[in-house]
C-alpha cells in the first residue's frame, strides 16, 4: 500500500487560470449537451407532452432505480453535423431494478425519432457495448424509421441493428423493448428480435406496411389498430407479450421483467466499502495545464481516482515518461498505465507491453490515461528500434483479453493514440476530457510538413515558393487540424463514449468497472509474436 | 395469604397489577385471547392461560373461563383490572364461590352502584348531591338539553346528548342498543346536561373494618366523547374554591359508607364553575386515571387493594398529597378525523426520560403501557396505547414535562393523538385550569389537533425522509451504490419523490450536485449529512437533526420540529388497486352492523347508505354525492378493513353510460 501525495498548491495563480480555463470549457460542453437534452426543441417537446407522452429521458428516469446512476453515452453524437446534436436517440447504462443495463430510447421530438446515419452509428455502438459486457438491453421505441434522404447510408448497414439483436438473444443477453408508439416496417423487427416485447395501448404501432402501403400493395382497406396496435398483438399476433394500460406502466412492466431475469453477472464481485481517494477531485480543474505541451504529473490525477489514492508503481524508475502500477476503483482492482511526459520511447513502450502481460496474467482490468504526443522519433531512436519497441506495445494492447478502459486527459497524437489503445483498438469504454485533443500529429506540426513537402515540391520544380500563399495555407491547416482534432468534433463522430468532466472520472471509472464485470474478465493467453 | 394472582384482564392494567405483585413477591398469572396471545402482559406474567377467541364476550367477559383458568393456573386470588367484568357483581360473587380471594369491593356494593338509575336514588338517601333523573318519556324542550346515558354504562358509552326533543327517540334508541352491546343490558335514563360542567373524582379506599380514606380528588374533564384524555391530581377548580375539597370528600365518604365498600374506589361528580357538585356515579374498581393520584401520595394502590382483600387494617388519617399530577391517555385514534380509532401494526414506541416510581420523589414521567414494539393493536380492544403520567411540584412543571416527553416521543405505526395532547398541555386555558367538558368544543379541534409540525417543519421533514430514503437506497443497491446518488453525465431533470404528509402532497425534486443538495423550493436549505437513518439540515444557518425510519412506504421523521408520517407514493400506480370512481371507502376498520339502501337506490347526498360499528361506537356513513348505488360489495355483520369499498356510487343511472366503473 502506497498513498500517493500531492504537490498541488491551490494556492498559485498557474491552478487558479488552469480552473477558470477547464470551467469555461465544461459550459462550453454544458451549452452543447443542452442541445442534444432538449431534443426537437420547445415546440414539438410541448406537442409530444401534450399527446401525454414522456420524452426520452423522461421515459429513462422512470425506467432506472432510483438515486441510481445513469452513464448516458455519446450525447454529443452528429456534432459538427448536419443533423442535431444527440442523433436523435438517448443511450446508456442505467440500473433497472438492480440491474444494469444498456438502454436505448429514440427521441421522438427529434423529426419522429427517425435514425440518420449518427443515430445508426450511435445505436450500434450501444449494441457493442451490450455484448461485449454482456449487459441485458432495454429499448424504448418510437421511432420514425429511417431518414428517407440519408437512406443510403443507414438501410444497408442498419440491417445490423436487427442482427445484433437476436445474436445477443442468442449469447444469453435478454433483450426488451418497449414499444411507446411508432416502430414500422424495418423498425418492427425491433420487437420483433426482442426476447420481451411490451406495447403501450392505443399508442404503440407495429406492422411492416401501414394503411396506405398495403392499399397499394393488396388493395385491402385497413387501418393502424388492426395492422398493428398493441391490443392485436397482445391478442391476435402474439409479438406483444404485456400490453401496457399506458407509459408508466409500460415501464413499471419493463422494471418487472429485468427483476425475474434472474441476472447474474459473471465477473468478480468489487471489494465492499472501497475508500475515496484521499486527495480532492476538484483539483483536477487546476492540474490539467491549459496548453497541452506543459507535461503534468499523472500520479496527481491518479491520486485523485483511486481508492484511498493507494496506487503501487510498477517499475518507477524504468521508462519513466509512462507511469505503471497497480490500483483499486470502486473496489475493483485495476493495472493503470499513464503517460508521464507526452513521449513514448523504447523503454516505455518495453515497460508498457510487459505490464500489459502482467495485469493479463493477473486477470485485472487495464485503465489507459492518454495524454502523449506519440513515439519518439529521430533517427538515434529509430536506430534503436522504436518501430519494433512500439509495436511490441500495439501488440501487447490488440491481444490482451482483460477489459480495457481510456480516457483521453490531454494531448493523444500518432500512433501514441494506438499505443494508448485509442478507439481503434477496442477500449470497453473511451471517455474524453474537454481540453483533450487527438490526431495524427498537432496541427503546427502538420502544417508545417505540409508547407516542407509543398516547398520541397516547388523548389523541384525550380518554382519560386510562394511564402504569402504557404502562411496562408498554413493558417487554414492549421485551423482545420485544430477544429478537427477537438473533443467535441471526435465525440461528434463517436471516437469516444463521451466528454466527461474531468472530476466525474472515478465516478464514470467506477460505473464502466461494474459494467465490464457483468462480463467474465480473462486474461490473454496468447499474442501476435513480439519483435525482441 | 394471597400467593398467586390471576389478572383478569390484558394490556397496561395487567401490568400495573403484575408490578405490584412482583414488588410484593406474589405470583402472577395472565389470560388472553387469541389476538392477545403476544401481548407483553403474557410474556411478562407467571404463567398465562388462553381465552379462546377474539371477542371480548368471547373471552375477557367469559367469568367461567376465567374462574377455570385461575384454578387451572393454581391462583389464589383474581384483580379484575378495570372494564370487562370489573365491575359485576355476579363475577365477583362467582370468584368467591369458587373459593378465591376477590380483590374488589364487596358484590353487594358493586350491585348496589351497577344500576346508575338506583344508585342515584341511594346517594340522594345518604345525603350526597344528585342531579334530576329524567324518565325518558318525560323529558320536556325545557328541560333541554339532556344527556342519554345507558343505566349500566361507563367508559362514555351508550351516552347521547340531545338538544332537540325531535332526536330523542333515535337517540334513545342507538344509545341502548350500544348499551346493550357493550353491557348487555340496554336500559338508558337521561339527565339534565351540563355543557360546561367539571368532571372531578374522589379516591376513597376502604377496608373491612370501617376505615375510608379519601386519597385525594382528581379532575378529568378534559374528554371526547365523554372518555377522558387528560387527568390530572388534584383538581384545579377544587384548589380554586375554598372549603370544596372538604365537601367533597364528605360526600365521597358518606357515599363509600352508605354501601359498606371495600377495597379501591371512585366517587364521580359533576361540578359546576361555583363548586356545586352532583354525584354521578360511583366507579367499583381500580380507575384508569390512579397513577395520578399514586405519584401526588407516594401510595401503591394496587398493594393497598391487595391488602385490604387480604383483611389488612387502613392506618390512620388519609394520607396526605403533594406536588401536581397529570396523566394523559395517548390512543391510536385520529382526532381530526372524528376521532376514529385507528388499527395495526405500532412499529416502534419510545418514551423517553422514563421513570416509574411513587416514591415521593420531586418530579418524573411514568408511562403504563401495554404496547410496545410490533405490537398489533386491533379492532376488539380499546385503542389506547399508554398512560403517560408526569409529576411535579407545580401543575405547570408537571405539564411542561409531560408535553415535552410526549413531544420527543418516538412513536411509528399509527396515528395518535400525540399532538393533541401536547397541544392540550400547552393551551393557556388548560394551564389557567381553565379545564372543563367542554374544552375540546370551545377550544376547536382545528387549533387542538394541528399538527405539532407546522407547513415549513412539515416541509423539512418531507425532504429529510426523501434524502434519508435516498440514502438508504444507495446503501441497499445491488450494484453501484457507492456511486453518487443520481449522478447523470448529462443533467435533463432532478430526482423526484412524491410523499403524502399530513397536510397534503408533497413533490421533493432535487438534486445532489458537486456543490451540495439542490433541492427546488428549499432555498438556503443544505445537506449538512444523510443517512438512511438520521440527516441534518441547514436551515438558513440553523441545524436541524431529523431521525427518519421506515415500513414499507410509511416514512416516519421525527424531529424537535414535531413528528410527521408520510407515505411515499409508488412511481408506478399498482393496477390492481384501481378504485372505482365514486366508491366510499370504509374509514376506520369495523365490522357493518346495517346497511339502509340497496344496489340501484337512488340516493340523496348525506343520506345514510350504512352503519359501521367500531371501537364499540356506530358511525354513520352517507352518500357523498347524489347518484344511484352501483355496487354495494358488503352485508350487514361483515368485518371490514380500512380503505374497504363499501359502496360504489355513481352519478348516471345504471342503464346509462358506465364506462367510468371499470
Amino acid at each position: 500500500m502506497t498513498v500517493l501525495k500531492t504537490a498541488v498548491d491551490p494556492g498559485t495563480a498557474e491552478y487558479a487560470a488552469n480552473r477558470e480555463a477547464m470551467l469555461g470549457k465544461l459550459a462550453e460542453l454544458d451549452t452543447e449537451q443542452a442541445k442534444a437534452v432538449a431534443g426537437g426543441g420547445e415546440k414539438y417537446v410541448t406537442r409530444h407532452h401534450q399527446r401525454g407522452k414522456l420524452l426520452a429521458r423522461e421515459r429513462i428516469e422512470l425506467l432506472v432505480d432510483p438515486g441510481a446512476p445513469f452513464l448516458e453515452f455519446s450525447p454529443l453524437a452528429a456534432w459538427g453535423s448536419e443533423f442535431p446534436v444527440g442523433a436523435s436517440v438517448v443511450t446508456g447504462i442505467g440500473v433497472v431494478n438492480g440491474v444494469e443495463c444498456v438502454i436505448n430510447a429514440s427521441d421522438p421530438t427529434v423529426r419522429g425519432g427517425a435514425s440518420n446515419p449518427w443515430t445508426l452509428r450511435k445505436t450500434l455502438r450501444a449494441g457493442e457495448i451490450a455484448i461485449q459486457n454482456r449487459l441485458p438491453v432495454i429499448g424504448l421505441v418510437e421511432s420514425g424509421g429511417a431518414d428517407l434522404p440519408t437512406q443510403k447510408e443507414i438501410f444497408i448497414p442498419g440491417g445490423q441493428i436487427f442482427r445484433d439483436l437476436t445474436r445477443k438473444s442468442a449469447a444469453g443477453i435478454p433483450t426488451i423493448a418497449l414499444v411507446f408508439g411508432n416502430s414500422t416496417a424495418g423498425g418492427a423487427y425491433i420487437p420483433g428480435m426482442s426476447d420481451y416485447v411490451v406495447m403501450v395501448k392505443e399508442r404503440a404501432k407495429v406492422f411492416l406496411a401501414g394503411p396506405p402501403l398495403v392499399k397499394m400493395a393488396t388493395g385491402e382497406e385497413s387501418d393502424d389498430e388492426s395492422l398493428g396496435g398493441a391490443e392485436m398483438h397482445a391478442r391476435k399476433s402474439g409479438l406483444a407479450d404485456y400490453l401496457a394500460l399506458d407509459e408508466r406502466d409500460a415501464i413499471r412492466i419493463g422494471r418487472e421483467i429485468v427483476g425475474r431475469l434472474n441476472w447474474r453477472k459473471q465477473g468478480p464481485a468489487p471489494k465492499p466499502d472501497p475508500a475515496p481517494p484521499i486527495h480532492d477531485a476538484e483539483d483536477l480543474l487546476g492540474i490539467i495545464p491549459t496548453d497541452l505541451k506543459t507535461p503534468f504529473d499523472p500520479r496527481e490525477v491518479i491520486a485523485r481516482i483511486v481508492d484511498a489514492s493507494d496506487f503501487d508503481e510498477f517499475k518507477p524508475l524504468y521508462g519513466s515518461s509512462l507511469v505503471t502500477g497497480w490500483a483499486m476503483l470502486h473496489g475493483y482492482p485495476v493495472g493503470i498505465l499513464a503517460n508521464a511526459r507526452g513521449v513514448l520511447f523504447s523503454e516505455e513502450a518495453q515497460k508498457a507491453a510487459q505490464f500489459i502481460q502482467l495485469a493479463n496474467r493477473a486477470d485485472t482490468p487495464l485503465i489507459f490515461l492518454q495524454n502523449t504526443t506519440g513515439y519518439m522519433v529521430g533517427k538515434e531512436y529509430e536506430q534503436a528500434g522504436i518501430i519494433k519497441h512500439g509495436a511490441l506495445m500495439i501488440n501487447a494492447v490488440s491481444n490482451s483479453t482483460v477489459p480495457h478502459l481510456t480516457v483521453t486527459m490531454g494531448a493523444s497524437y500518432g500512433a501514441g493514440n494506438y499505443g494508448m489503445c485509442g478507439r481503434a483498438y477496442d477500449p470497453r469504454f473511451l471517455f474524453t476530457w474537454p481540453n483533450a485533443k487527438s490526431a495524427v500529429m498537432g496541427p503546427a506540426q502538420l502544417a508545417g510538413v505540409l508547407s516542407i513537402v509543398a516547398r520541397q515540391a516547388a523548389e523541384g520544380r525550380g518554382q519560386v515558393y510562394d511564402e504569402d500563399a504557404d502562411a496562408k495555407m498554413r493558417e487554414y491547416v492549421e485551423a482545420q487540424i485544430e477544429a478537427e482534432s477537438l473533443a467535441a468534433f471526435l465525440s461528434g463522430r463517436l471516437y469516444d463514449d463521451g466528454i466527461i468532466d474531468p472530476r466525474d472520472t472515478r465516478t464514470v471509472l467506477g460505473i464502466a468497472l461494474s459494467a465490464i464485470h457483468t462480463a467474465p474478465v480473462e486474461g490473454a493467453t496468447g499474442y501476435g509474436v513480439f519483435r525482441l | 395469604m394471597i400467593t398467586r394472582v390471576l389478572v383478569a384482564n390484558r394490556g397496561e392494567i395487567a401490568r400495573r397489577v403484575f408490578r405490584t405483585c412482583r414488588d410484593l413477591g406474589i405470583a402472577t398469572v395472565a389470560v388472553y385471547s387469541d389476538a392477545d396471545a403476544d401481548s407483553s402482559h403474557v410474556g411478562e406474567a407467571d404463567s398465562a392461560v388462553r381465552l379462546p377467541g377474539n371477542a371480548p364476550a368471547d373471552t375477557y367477559l367469559r367469568a367461567d373461563l376465567l374462574i377455570d383458568a385461575a384454578q387451572r393456573a393454581g391462583a389464589d386470588a383474581v384483580h379484575p383490572g378495570y372494564g370487562f367484568l370489573a365491575e359485576n357483581a355476579a363475577f365477583a360473587r362467582a370468584v368467591i364461590e369458587a373459593g378465591l380471594v376477590w380483590i374488589g369491593p364487596p358484590p353487594d356494593a358493586i350491585e348496589a352502584m351497577g344500576s346508575k338509575i338506583e344508585s342515584k336514588v341511594l346517594m340522594a338517601a345518604a345525603g350526597v348531591p344528585v342531579l334530576d333523573d329524567l324518565p325518558p318519556d318525560t323529558v320536556a324542550a325545557a328541560d333541554l338539553p339532556v344527556i342519554v346515558k345507558a343505566s349500566a354504562g361507563g367508559g362514555g358509552r351508550g351516552m347521547r346528548i340531545v338538544r332537540e326533543l325531535a332526536d330523542l327517540p333515535r337517540e334513545i334508541e342507538l344509545a341502548g342498543a350500544e348499551a346493550a352491546a357493550a353491557f348487555g343490558d340496554p336500559t338508558v335514563f337521561c339527565e339534565p346536561y351540563l355543557a360546561t360542567g367539571h368532571h372531578i373524582e374522589v379516591q376513597v379506599m376502604a377496608d373491612a373494618h370501617g376505615t375510608v380514606w379519601t386519597v385525594g380528588e382528581r379532575e378529568c374533564s378534559i374528554q371526547r366523547r365523554h372518555q377522558k384524555v387528560v387527568e390530572e391530581a388534584p383538581s384545579p377548580l377544587v384548589e380554586r374554591i375554598d372549603g370544596m375539597r372538604a365537601h367533597l370528600f364528605d360526600a365521597a365518604r358518606a357515599a363509600t359508607k352508605a354501601i359498606a365498600y371495600t377495597g379501591a374506589g371512585t366517587v364521580e361528580f359533576l361540578a359546576d364553575d361555583d363548586g356545586r357538585f352532583f354525584f354521578l356515579e360511583m366507579n367499583t374498581r381500580l380507575q384508569v386515571e390512579h397513577p395520578v393520584t399514586e405519584c401526588t401520595t407516594g401510595l401503591d394502590l394496587v398493594a393497598i387493594q391487595l391488602d385490604v382483600a387480604e383483611g389488612g387494617r387502613l392506618g390512620g388519617e388519609s394520607p396526605a398529597t403533594q406536588g401536581h399530577s397529570i396523566e394523559v391517555r395517548l390512543y391510536a385514534e385520529d382526532p381530526a378525523q372524528g376521532w376514529a380509532p385507528q388499527s395495526g401494526t405500532l412499529h416502534r414506541v419510545d418514551l423517553p426520560g422514563v421513570t416509574f416510581t411513587t416514591a415521593a420523589t420531586p418530579s418524573g414521567i411514568r408511562v403504563d403501557s401495554g404496547a410496545r414494539n410490533g405490537s398489533v393493536v386491533g379492532i376488539h380492544y380499546d385503542p389506547m396505547l399508554a398512560k403517560v403520567i408526569s409529576w411535579a411540584p407545580t401543575r405547570a412543571q408537571a405539564a411542561r414535562m409531560l408535553a415535552g416527553t410526549l413531544e420527543r416521543a418516538t412513536i411509528h405505526g399509527l396515528t395518535t393523538n400525540r399532538d393533541l395532547l401536547v397541544n392540550v398541555l400547552r393551551h393557556r386555558a388548560f394551564l389557567a385550569g381553565d379545564t372543563d367538558t367542554a374544552f375540546f368544543d370551545r377550544h376547536g379541534l382545528d387549533v387542538l389537533a394541528a399538527p405539532l409540525a407546522d407547513e415549513q417543519a412539515e416541509r423539512l421533514s418531507a425532504l429529510a425522509a426523501t434524502l434519508a430514503g435516498d440514502a438508504n437506497d444507495r446503501v441497499h443497491a445491488r450494484v453501484l451504490g457507492g456511486i453518487p446518488s443520481g449522478w447523470r453525465n448529462v443533467v435533463s431533470q432532478p430526482q423526484r419523490v412524491d410523499l403524502d404528509g399530513p397536510r397534503g402532497p408533497h413533490a421533493i425534486t432535487y438534486r445532489q450536485t458537486r456543490e451540495g443538495l439542490r433541492a427546488d423550493g428549499f432555498d438556503g436549505v443544505g445537506l449538512v449529512s444523510v443517512a438512511p437513518t438520521e440527516v441534518v439540515l441547514d436551515d438558513r444557518g440553523v441545524r436541524r437533526a431529523f431521525t427518519v425510519a421506515r415500513y414499507g412506504s410509511e416514512s416516519y421523521v421525527d424531529s424537535a420540529l414535531g413528528a410527521v408520517r408520510f407515505t411515499v407514493l409508488d412511481r408506478f400506480p399498482n393496477p390492481a388497486d384501481h378504485v372505482p370512481p365514486g366508491s366510499l371507502l370504509a374509514p376506520m376498520p369495523g365490522s357493518v352492523v346495517r346497511i339502509a339502501a340497496a344496489v340501484g337506490d337512488v340516493v340523496a347526498a348525506g343520506q345514510p347508505i350504512l352503519w359501521l360499528e367500531a371501537m364499540k361506537m356506530q358511525h354513520q356513513i352517507n352518500a357523498p354525492t347524489a347518484g344511484v348505488i352501483a355496487e354495494l360489495p358488503v352485508r350487514a355483520g361483515q368485518q371490514v378493513d380500512v380503505g374497504a369499498v363499501l359502496v360504489v356510487i355513481t352519478r348516471d343511472a345504471p342503464e346509462g353510460d358506465t364506462r367510468e366503473l371499470h
